[in-house]
């Protein structure tokens, strides 16, 4: 089996909300990662992935528990501060909002070439602006586009030059949050084909947050499904699909609209109630792994 | 069935410094009652800006440079603002993207559906209206507790079911829903989806739907018209547009899907962006990106071709002088 990259163990993050109450934006999450695989978070607005994936960025310090990162404990002062080189550069994150993740009073060539500036990498291509040039042309956007600032470009666009600025760096373990959902289905295929490209050419390790199911199916090996902060099944993609145990697993497949007027209109009215939070994550099957109550 | 809703040749304009944007370019077509129509395409393909130009809820810098509107028999082309919010509410309605900028968030739910009752009836006692405004709750799905609370209480789903009971306070003949669910999460989309379609059945409301997502639009249209820099390109039943696409962007729209993708293959992309239409290209505007494209493409633009009684598209493709190619995407892809 491949080596494990990173290791997340019973992190939790709370937030502190108005009359004593607590937000568990997530709740004792565990789940590794290996070299080379793409690790897919589904789930709805406010399950808390997001929260998840900046406390695997060191953006946001969890209440508890721990993540290792190549062995390495990230959110250990000691630790981080030795090995701060490799951690800022070799993880990298692509924001789901391109709109506020880029600085508008800077050139997309700037921009692009920033964290190679900040962490004094030679430019392996002679200069700044031709790795920047490299790096929007592999995204698919031609040399054009360097001297525009980020409100010149459309959404597509933007997205594509935050990607290519994570990608300046050759990290090997990215994570992107919601990258293809701000665009449009023939972009969001580019985009698609540039990640799986980069995972099976270059090894790049994802762990790729989405909300639109089709697109983890097509991209991802392994998926967590989180719901309320908790993983409630995890599974390699094509078992997740073709056997979800879940209940929360089930209405989420259930729900999504294919491009299949028939079937969509012989599809009963789906029901939504609460789901079931409780329990533990056991191993149903190899590497299927399912929330259940009491010994299921 | 009448036609509610015909649109014919329709042009509409931006004025801005950098020149004129043909934002809406030569469309046509027509709603039934009781039907629902889905226009799909990218964003920046006019979709907005056509349903917009319907309402007249577009700014100044807009201009409707030729063709006729006309709604249940009249023509709504140039008629002024002080009739036209006679139509509103009452011919036709909006549901908007975003249901959190759509609603006033220092005014309680149910007091902003009960306020759209009040416009449209205003000599209706109060009493009355309360009622109205319950049923209209009901009618999305939403308990009459909810009425009391204000915007920020209510989830995303729940917020959008408000909407569309405004939008729904009058009884319009046709609602318009522009991306009703792109805001909301998968299990959300697939609840308001399936009460558009109860409404739809119910009060017999046409329904334009507005949509970048195929899936969305299989589930809820009868027809569908797809648009491209600011053309309605085809347009068809659900069946049709689905399972015998003839334009080819229909087919690289299809094929681009991840849920169309085959086993262990690249997914199919669109090479290329969609064309400025500050200075739209001569001819089909799709023809650099398409792999079809003949000559004739670039210079001159391909004429509806007509290919059954509901099925219409526009590539010079069908021409008869046209070679032959075969669909990539014919029979649809489940069988």
């Amino acid at each position: 089996m491949a080596e494990i990259l990173l290791d997340v163990q019973e992190v939790s993050c709370r937030f502190p909300m108005p009359g004593r109450t607590v937000l568990r934006a997530v709740d004792g999450v565990s789940f590794q990662i290996r070299r080379g695989e793409v690790f897919g978070l589904v789930g709805e607005s406010g399950s808390g992935k997001s929260t998840l994936a900046r406390c695997i960025m060191n953006l946001c310090r969890p209440s508890a528990g721990k993540i290792f990162y190549q062995g390495i404990d990230i959110w250990d002062k000691k630790q981080f501060r030795e090995n701060r080189k490799r951690l800022q550069t070799a993880r990298q994150i692509i924001f789901q909002d391109s709109t506020s993740s880029l600085n508008q009073r800077m050139k997309a060539a700037d921009i692009i070439a920033e964290p190679m500036v900040i962490h004094g990498v030679t430019p392996p291509r002679g200069s700044w602006r031709a790795e920047a040039a490299f790096q929007l042309h592999y995204v698919g956007l031609d040399a054009s586009y360097l001297d525009k600032y980020p409100p010149e470009l459309s959404g597509g666009m933007r997205q594509r030059v935050a990607i290519a600025r994570a990608l300046s760096m050759e990290p090997e373990f990215l994570v992107a949050d919601e990258p293809v959902s701000s665009l449009d289905v023939s972009i969001q295929a580019q985009i698609l084909n540039l990640f799986r490209h980069l995972q099976e050419e270059h090894g790049f390790t994802f762990l790729f947050i989405a909300h639109d199911l089709p697109v983890i199916r097509y991209l991802c090996d392994r998926v967590a499904v989180m719901y309320r902060g908790k993983i409630v099944e995890l599974a390699p993609a094509e078992t997740l699909f073709a056997d979800p145990r879940h209940s929360y697993t089930r209405a989420l497949l259930a729900s999504v609209p294919l491009p299949d007027p028939r079937r969509e209109r012989a599809r009963k009215p789906v029901e939504f109630g609460e789901f079931s939070t409780a329990g533990t994550l056991r191993e149903l099957a190899p590497e299927h792994f399912v929330l259940t109550e009491g010994c299921g | 069935m009448a036609e509610l809703l015909e649109v014919k040749n329709l042009s509409v304009s931006f004025q801005t410094p950098q020149g004129e944007i043909e934002a809406v370019r030569d469309v046509s077509f027509s709603v039934k009652a009781g039907e629902a129509l889905a226009i799909v395409g990218e964003s920046g393909c006019g979709k907005s800006v056509l349903c917009k130009s319907i309402l007249k809820l577009l700014p100044p810098s807009a201009q409707i440079k030729s063709g006729t509107i006309s709604a249940g028999g009249a023509d709504i082309t140039a008629i002024p603002e002080r009739e036209m919010r006679k139509l509103r509410g009452r011919l036709f309605s909006m549901v908007f993207q975003d249901p959190m900028t759509a609603l006033n968030p220092t005014i309680p739910a149910g007091r902003q559906i009960a306020e759209a009752v009040c416009v449209h009836r205003p000599r209706m006692p109060k009493a009355e209206v309360r009622r109205r405004a319950d049923a209209l709750l009901e009618l999305v799905g939403l308990e009459p507790e909810k009425a009391r609370l204000y915007p920020h209480q209510l989830s995303g789903g729940m917020r959008q079911r408000c909407v569309m009971a405004i939008a729904l306070a009058a009884e319009p003949q046709i609602l318009f829903a522009d991306e009703p669910t792109t805001a909301l999460d998968v299990t959300v989309q697939a609840q308001i989806l399936d009460l558009l379609r109860e409404i739809q059945r119910i009060l017999g409301t046409a329904t334009v739907l507005v949509s970048h997502d195929l899936g969305v639009v299989a589930r809820v249209a009868d027809r569908v018209a797809v648009m491209y820099a600011g053309k309605i390109v085809e347009i068809g039943t659900a069946e049709e547009i689905f399972y015998d696409p003839r334009h080819p962007y229909t087919w690289g729209l299809l094929l681009a899907l991840p849920a169309c993708a085959r086993e262990g293959e690249p997914l199919r992309a669109i090479p290329g962006a969609p064309p400025s239409l500050l200075h739209p290209p001569k001819g089909d505007a799709f023809a650099p990106r398409s792999r079809y494209a003949l000559a004739i493409d670039y210079e001159e633009t391909p004429p509806m071709f007509q290919i059954t009684e509901t099925h219409f598209a526009a590539t010079w493709l069908l021409d008869r002088r046209a070679p032959s190619v075969e669909s990539p995407v014919k029979g649809g892809f489940y069988g």
